[in-house]
């Protein structure tokens, strides 16, 4: 079996996991419906108020909304995807049957959490988003290049999230109880990828630190693609730049940590 | 006695008790630090300033912090339900309805408290209001009022997951989406909402209503003037009709037995 059959298998597998919870994805497309129904009557008021602020007008601003309610499971911003098992894995040192598996550990989570990532895009994010586009005017692009631009985008934020919480994971090799960590994690995605609030609506330095990190690829940046504000191929770069960061970073805490490892439990 | 024993089960690791109440205070922080965001860029959201919103959110965030000290483990009933551990706590000698709720009780929830109350008091600091002693007396009686009826929501929640097990997200959508809309002013929102919230689903007497008056703004939806007083009896009527639905659910109960 080729290796990039088996992380396909991998990835397949997550998805095919997650779609047996029909209940708790019905449960979850409906409360980012309501929380998604909630943020668009605010941000259209705030939106009244001053209209184009950070540069979008209210229509961009409610498909704003809705591309957050569709990214927030589907990216994990609040932590959530595969990291709490691997976490899981390695407090009880079942992690030491993964590091026997023919297969390297990174890739073989990150085929895992995509897999999870793309069934959640398509059971928890496309219907609160069609919801929203047909009860709120909202800005849909019309030609199929920024959506598939967009497409792209979101591939890469899918890999830069996984990035992000492998490291969060890596930290209960440390710890053995990442539950601190993941809660900073949470924090500050939350705030860094632009689920509070646009991060172009944020005021002055605030706004150019926030957007520089790399949480910002995981909402701002797509979201930029698709209303037409950012040009595709520089985005690109910057999420790449940090999926590459990410992963090497999370490479050498790897091979750091399986040069110590303690199996715990027997 | 079963909340007391998870208070010292957490206070035994103090660094993470210290951490997790920190995390929570954080947490919820930052639906403050978003309105706060969006006041650097304006004046005025749906007509409301500044302090007068933080009024609304430091009554919501208080009352509903206090309802989720008190029972806000209700969210894994569900878990119990699939997994049969229920059954465990059907055969003690104390109401179910006591143990699910004292169920990991935890204290770090206080956090939310505290941020509710910080907003609350910098609120009060800051909003021109004429005092009168009614309006003094009616400042508790919301807060209670108002936690009572998140209690209701939660217990409410909690019998809904009696019947789908696995679905306690939907849970959220009413709990922590609830307290997310009633900080924002009703005049955000869409008119049908208003009234969803106001008849359906008595959220709007957590602080909506108390708050217009105590603020001597205009009511949503032109309600007369005295039904900001009511919301001890909408809390009632609340938590009357949480607990049927909780005594329903507890009675259709089927253990899973594995």
């Amino acid at each position: 079996m080729g290796t990039g059959r088996l992380y396909v298998a991998v990835a397949t597998g997550g998805f095919r996991r997650y779609a047996t919870y029909r209940a708790a994805t019905a449960a979850g497309v409906f409360t980012n419906t309501v929380f998604g129904l909630i943020l668009v009557y605010t941000y259209r008021a705030l939106w009244d108020a001053k209209p184009h602020l950070g540069g979008y007008d209210q229509a961009q601003a409610v498909t704003y909304v809705w591309l957050g309610q569709a990214f927030l499971s589907t990216l994990a911003i609040g932590g959530g995807g595969v990291e709490e098992e691997l976490m899981d894995r390695i407090r009880t040192g079942d992690v030491a049957i993964d590091l026997y598996r023919p297969a390297d550990l990174q890739l073989w989570w990150l085929a895992a959490d995509l897999g999870r990532a793309f069934f959640q895009l398509l059971g928890r994010g496309v219907v609160p988003f069609v919801f929203g586009a047909l009860c709120f005017p909202a800005y849909l692009p019309t030609d199929a290049g920024t959506w598939l631009a967009f497409l792209v985008t979101v591939l890469l934020a899918m890999v830069v999230s996984f990035g992000l919480r492998y490291l969060v994971a890596l930290c209960a090799f440390w710890l053995l109880d990442g539950t601190g960590v993941g809660q900073m994690m949470w924090l500050a995605g939350y705030f860094c990828s632009g689920m509070l609030l646009p991060l172009n609506v944020f005021p002055g330095a605030l706004g150019e630190v926030v957007r520089a990190l790399p949480w910002s690829s995981l909402l701002q940046a797509p979201a930029d693609v698709l209303l037409g504000h950012a040009d595709p191929w520089r985005t690109y770069l910057f999420q790449g730049a940090w999926a590459v960061a990410l992963l090497g970073l999370g490479r050498m805490m790897q091979s750091a940590a399986t040069r110590r490892v303690v199996v715990q439990g027997g | 006695m079963i909340a007391g024993m998870w208070v010292r089960s957490t206070l035994a690791y103090r660094a993470s008790f210290v951490m997790t109440t920190f995390g929570n205070f954080a947490a919820t922080f930052f639906d403050f630090v978003a309105i706060m965001l969006m006041f650097t860029r304006v004046h005025a959201l749906g007509g409301y300033s500044l302090p007068q919103v933080a009024f609304l959110y430091g009554l919501s965030a208080a009352s509903f912090g206090l309802a989720d000290l008190a029972i806000g483990s209700m969210d894994r009933l569900g878990r119990r339900v699939r997994d049969g551990t229920l059954d465990t706590l059907l055969v003690r000698p104390v109401p179910v309805l006591a143990q699910v709720a004292a169920d990991r009780f935890a204290l770090r929830r206080l956090g939310r408290v505290l941020q509710g109350s910080l907003v609350l008091g910098w609120a009060l600091t800051r909003v021109e209001i004429d005092w009168t002693p009614l309006k003094l007396l009616l400042m508790p009686v919301t807060v209670a009022s108002g936690c009572a009826i998140f209690c209701a929501v939660f217990v409410a929640g909690a019998a809904f997951q009696f019947v789908a097990q696995d679905a306690s997200e939907v849970q959220n959508a009413f709990t922590y989406g609830g307290t997310t809309l009633l900080q924002y002013p009703p005049t955000v929102f869409a008119k049908e909402l208003v009234r969803g919230v106001t008849f359906l689903l008595p959220l709007a007497f957590v602080n909506w209503l108390p708050a217009a008056y105590v603020l001597g703004r205009p009511y949503p939806l032109d309600l007369p003037g005295w039904v900001a007083f009511t919301p001890p009896l909408v809390a009632a009527g609340c938590c009357a009709l949480a607990g049927l639905a909780w005594r329903a659910g507890l009675r259709s109960y089927r253990s899973t037995g594995s």
